[in-house]
């Protein structure tokens, strides 16, 4: 399962559960992202979730689980990297903390922790990746900063700064782009109303923009805008940053029709 | 106030389909966070500041006997005296008994939460005094008999057409429309009872251990109207509200005022150090602080010792888009917002409140434009723990994330299942959505699921890479 060798660093691909289920071409596209930047990247079979709904629902024990699988299947990769800012905030962050009065796991959820990164900061931040994006997408899209990504990680300037070697894409500022989406994990589910109330803002910023496309960093949210902007029958087309920066934006989008020939 | 917090749910949803709190809400969310935005981008050193600020209120903590000590002496060595509340219902008798032993008739107060927290107003009417609230406000909302819907600014759900009405019913008529002239009348009404009144009580935003002095800041002049008038004035605030010096005050001062309205500086920062001495033109006859602890050392002593450096300046829920979507009465006590959610089960208990900590997306704006840093979302997840540990988490929440560690431990039926769940759910999807699934209403009521297409990232991976 390892990509063709090169000289560059062995990238462990953090496979979100989202992506995995909803949306493998964001895996694909990460990958070839990497593999673009100099990378070999290896998938481990041995991985689930990082363990972040078990975190975030006060569940202590069952995150510390699954943390312990994420360490064990990823440890001995140069960088862990996944497609997603939220996910990757739970093994940079959250790890050390779940691990905090453990003296046997501790230093090896720090290590873990110093090597993980979200994709496209990773890109830009360790790899220079810019000069290696080769892609075309024809059309205007508009930047939702997810939360996590960009108060836990960060990322803010990365994913534009890629962007901008995009042929044929403009991109343009929403409102509010760093405000929740109402997606926030099971929150979403929890308190529908509380939930559809800010999605339905959030939208409502995407359509003043003019925009024909949404991006942003993490599938959750994006799921989330999409299903609210397809439900009011909005024609504005949802992919993760990766997909176009890969050139894999071809095909529809999320909650989108199929389309024929792929 | 009777906790209600446990009715959240209810009325969240009900505020989120009530157009005149919906109109109000919008309209003070963005003039404050645009104020605040601008403010600090007025000042280079503001994140310094916090930094400051934040280290400041640890030492404090840390050191919260001596600096408590300290203050009571100078307190009392200005004249004044300081009275201990360990809980609301002391609060209440101590500040009962000096009402009552003046004889007070008329009490005007200006804002504070305190009294909010330990059901004062209730408890002074129930005695036959007449209370008035003279922050704007605060007035507004005693005459609708409603609580304050947020720490700043009590009246922000009400917009001014509903202050009208108010307004005509409480002073009758002619109806006035117009801002100012609305606030004229208001201030026609107080002003008497500013007179009248036997005992004038305050909040605190700051006690100054060095002088024995508390500060108070507001926009309408009202707390000075308030203290200096009466005969008596008494100050309700909470243990963690000193700081060791003037100068440390003045630190927090220029945060409090950018943070809360986007202010550089409220209007009026009055300091109040003890009773009128013999050459005052003015002032009150007794100068008492009421101080209340109300579960605040039990905070203290364990992991939500930081809470206690908040200083209510109401950032967090402006900046909170739940906030911003149920408003403050949604929250079911006297606290709303991030900083309520940690408060009110901290205060009222964990099982009065359990919604609150869960209501909240976890992302994180609260604790980036905090003026004291309080990692908000990280003392919300920590309650979700202490529910989770204490059994008040719902037992089918407790049951699903159980089968959840227990598949998702198990790599290989992790992955078969994610496989028959990619296969069913793009089976029954139509044009690359799914519009309504079972057992999944709180998606698909508001939003299609997007729908997968067909393979696992992992199965298609697997098959691609293994022919290699």
């Amino acid at each position: 399962m390892t990509s063709s060798p090169t000289a560059g660093p062995r990238v462990g691909l953090f496979a979100t559960c989202l992506m995995n289920l909803f949306r493998p071409n964001v895996g694909f596209s990460a990958v070839k992202l990497l593999e673009d930047a100099g990378c070999s990247v290896e998938v481990p079979a041995s991985q689930t979730c990082c363990g972040q709904p078990g975190y975030n629902s006060g569940d202590y024990d069952a995150a510390r689980a699954l943390a312990r699988q994420v360490i064990e299947a990823f440890e001995h990769f140069d960088y862990v990297v996944g497609p997603s800012g939220s996910c990757m905030a739970t093994i940079r962050h959250d790890y050390p903390v779940l691990f905090a009065d453990d003296p046997q796991w501790l230093p090896r959820a720090e290590a873990l922790s110093r090597k993980s990164f979200e994709l496209l900061s990773f890109l830009a931040d360790v790899r220079g990746a810019a000069a290696t994006v080769d892609a075309r997408y024809a059309g205007t899209a508009t930047y939702h900063d997810s939360c996590s990504g960009l108060r836990g990680l960060g990322i803010k300037g990365q994913p534009r700064a890629l962007l901008g070697e995009v042929d044929g894409l403009k991109v343009k500022e929403m409102e509010d782009a760093e405000v929740c989406c109402g997606f926030g994990g099971t929150f979403c589910v929890k308190y529908p109303e509380i939930s559809e109330k800010m999605v339905d803002d959030k939208v409502r910023n995407i359509l003043a923009t003019g925009a024909d496309t949404l991006l942003g960093g993490d599938l959750g949210c994006l799921m989330n805008i999409a299903g609210r902007l397809k439900r009011i029958h909005a024609p504005v087309k949802v992919f993760h940053t990766a997909e176009v920066l890969a050139g894999f934006a071809d095909g529809a989008g999320l909650a989108d029709a199929p389309k024929e020939s792929r | 106030m009777q906790i209600r917090s446990d009715e959240f749910r209810e009325r969240s949803v009900f505020a989120i389909h009530d157009a005149n709190l919906q109109t109000a809400l919008g309209r003070a969310r963005y003039g404050f966070v645009g104020k605040r935005a601008q403010q600090v981008a007025d000042l280079p050193e503001f994140e310094q500041l916090r930094e400051e600020a934040k280290n400041l209120k640890n030492h404090v903590l840390d050191n919260l006997d001596h600096y408590l000590a300290r203050y009571e002496q100078a307190v009392v060595a200005s004249g004044g005296r300081v009275h201990w509340a360990r809980d609301a219902a002391e609060a209440r008798e101590i500040i009962l008994g000096i009402c009552k032993r003046v004889d007070a008739k008329t009490v005007t107060k200006g804002k504070s939460m305190v009294s909010e927290e330990i059901d004062l107003n209730e408890a002074l009417i129930d005695n036959g005094m007449e209370v008035v609230e003279t922050d704007l406000g605060e007035y507004i909302i005693q005459l609708a008999h409603e609580p304050p819907s947020h720490i700043i600014a009590p009246a922000v759900h009400k917009t001014r057409d509903q202050v009208s009405d108010l307004f005509e019913a409480a002073h009758g008529g002619p109806r006035k429309t117009a801002v100012p002239d609305l606030v004229d009348e208001a201030r026609r009404v107080l002003r008497d009872k500013y007179f009248r009144a036997d005992v004038g009580i305050t909040g605190g935003n700051f006690l100054v251990a060095e002088t024995g002095s508390s500060i108070i800041v507001t926009n309408e002049g009202n707390g000075d109207l308030t203290q200096t008038l009466a005969k008596v004035h008494i100050v309700t605030s909470g243990i963690e509200r000193v700081v060791p010096t003037l100068d440390d005050a003045t630190l927090f001062l220029r945060l409090l005022a950018r943070s809360a309205t986007g202010q550089e500086t409220e209007t009026y920062t009055t300091i109040s150090t003890g009773p009128r001495r013999a050459d005052d033109l003015d002032g009150p006859e007794e100068y008492h602080v009421v101080l209340v602890d109300n579960g605040r050392s039990k905070m203290l002593a364990g992991r939500f010792r930081d809470m206690l450096r908040c200083i209510r300046c109401g950032a967090c829920m402006n900046h909170c888009p739940v906030y911003g979507a149920v408003g403050g009465h949604a929250y079911g006590w006297v606290y709303p917002g991030p900083m309520g959610s940690v408060l009110t089960p901290l205060i009222k208990g964990l099982d009065a409140a359990y919604d609150l900590p869960n209501a909240c997306t976890l992302n994180g704006r609260c604790q980036s434009v905090c003026p004291v840093k309080i990692p908000l979302p990280e003392l919300l997840r920590e309650l979700r723990h202490l529910q989770h540990q204490q059994n008040i988490t719902p037992v089918m929440q407790k049951r699903a994330l159980g089968v959840w560690r227990w598949v998702a431990t198990r790599p290989k039926l992790y992955h078969a299942l994610e496989q028959i769940a990619a296969r069913a759910l793009s089976g029954i999807a139509r044009r690359g959505r799914i519009r309504r699934l079972p057992l999944a209403g709180g998606w698909t009521d508001s939003r299609d699921l997007p729908a997968p297409t067909g393979r696992t990232f992992l199965e298609l991976w697997q098959g691609k890479r293994g022919q290699q």
